[in-house]
């Protein structure tokens, strides 16, 4: 995984796996603390004591293709490699907690790459999944949150690509406005296709 | 001609909730909102494989690229993501199922690969080398 964003949209997956309805992703850049936090909470299934206590072991997972996961044990081996940690908090029928801290100023903390696109894509995937993300700097807070959303946008359909792109953009201004950290690829071309229609 | 471009891109600035309210409402004069989820049967479905492995090898590069494209070229798709499919030597793999045909899965499709697959095989129905052959094995299924 090259960065943040990859990791949030694997990290997402497992939730929506898990049944969740919701699923809240929060990103706090807290340079007084030099921390990166990233925590990713849903009410899905959640999971039994035992498998919680060992799911960062690769030789762990719930599916049947193969006989190995990795999602979580490279989350875990990148907050280790930048001075943080990984925590799992998950209670049965409740859902699952996962907080992934790392060092602000690491050298080895993985940037957080472009995190309209992760939330695109997963809106383009879940439609109907509440999905609330919020980000949070020293130069403020924002707040997106699916059910506000489509107030807003009416009867358009969130996975619509020209909702999607829409959606992508006001991300992309808002996490710029607070001075987020986030690499948007796309941000051009997007803007090239506004303008050509 | 940068000025006037430039003006275009501040007037389609999106910062408020109340500047994507006003999108959507030019959003809803524009696009075509046919329910696609009741007819899925006449539609070509295009599947990602979004697993650990699909995501590492690219494959939110490929499903942006896939829905653009689709986009672009106005044709009637609906793009999903699916978990891994087994194939984690093969990443991104996407699996793409025409009405009334059986799916047929890709693999190592970058965007070179998408559009090769979009115009050969979603347009003309022409394969393309790259196909995962249904009774491929994985390591864990061989014996």
């Amino acid at each position: 995984m090259k960065d943040i964003s990859l990791h949030i949209l694997d990290i997402a997956e497992n939730s929506v796996t898990a049944g969740a309805q919701t699923v809240r992703i929060v990103i706090e850049e807290l340079p007084g603390q030099d921390l990166y936090r990233l925590v990713i909470e849903d009410d899905g299934k959640g999971m039994e004591p035992d498998f919680a206590a060992k799911v960062t072991d690769p030789w762990v997972t719930t599916r049947t293709t193969r006989r190995f996961g990795l999602g979580l044990p490279l989350l875990r081996q990148n907050c280790e490699l930048a001075g943080g940690s990984l925590d799992i908090g998950s209670q049965q029928g409740k859902g699952t907690r996962v907080t992934a801290e790392f060092r602000l100023s690491h050298i080895d903390r993985p940037p957080a790459g472009d995190i309209p696109a992760t939330l695109r894509l997963l809106l383009a995937a879940n439609p109907d999944l509440h999905l609330v993300y919020e980000h949070r700097t020293a130069n403020g807070t924002f707040v997106f949150d699916t059910r506000q959303i489509k107030e807003f946008i009416g009867n358009l359909p969130l996975n619509h690509p020209e909702v999607l792109r829409m959606c992508s953009t006001y991300i992309n201004e808002n996490l710029l406005q607070i001075g987020a950290e986030c690499q948007t690829k796309n941000d051009s071309k997007l803007a090239e296709n506004d303008i050509n229609h | 001609m940068i000025h006037r471009i430039k003006n275009k891109r501040t007037m389609t600035k999106i910062t408020s909730l109340a500047d994507l309210r006003r999108k959507s409402e030019e959003l809803k004069r524009r696009i075509d909102l046919r329910e696609k989820s009741e007819h899925t049967e006449n539609l070509i479905q295009v599947k990602v494989a979004m697993a650990t492995c699909g995501i590492a090898s690219g494959a939110r590069e490929t499903m942006d690229y896939l829905i653009e494209e689709l986009d672009k070229r106005k044709i009637d798709a609906v793009v999903t993501q699916t978990g891994c499919m087994g194939y984690c030597y093969a990443e991104p793999t996407i699996e793409v199922k025409l009405p009334g045909q059986e799916p047929v899965v890709f693999g190592y499709v970058n965007t070179k690969k998408a559009k090769e697959i979009i115009e050969k095989y979603i347009l003309n129905g022409e394969l393309v080398d790259g196909i995962i052959p249904q009774n491929y094995q994985t390591i864990n299924e061989k014996k």
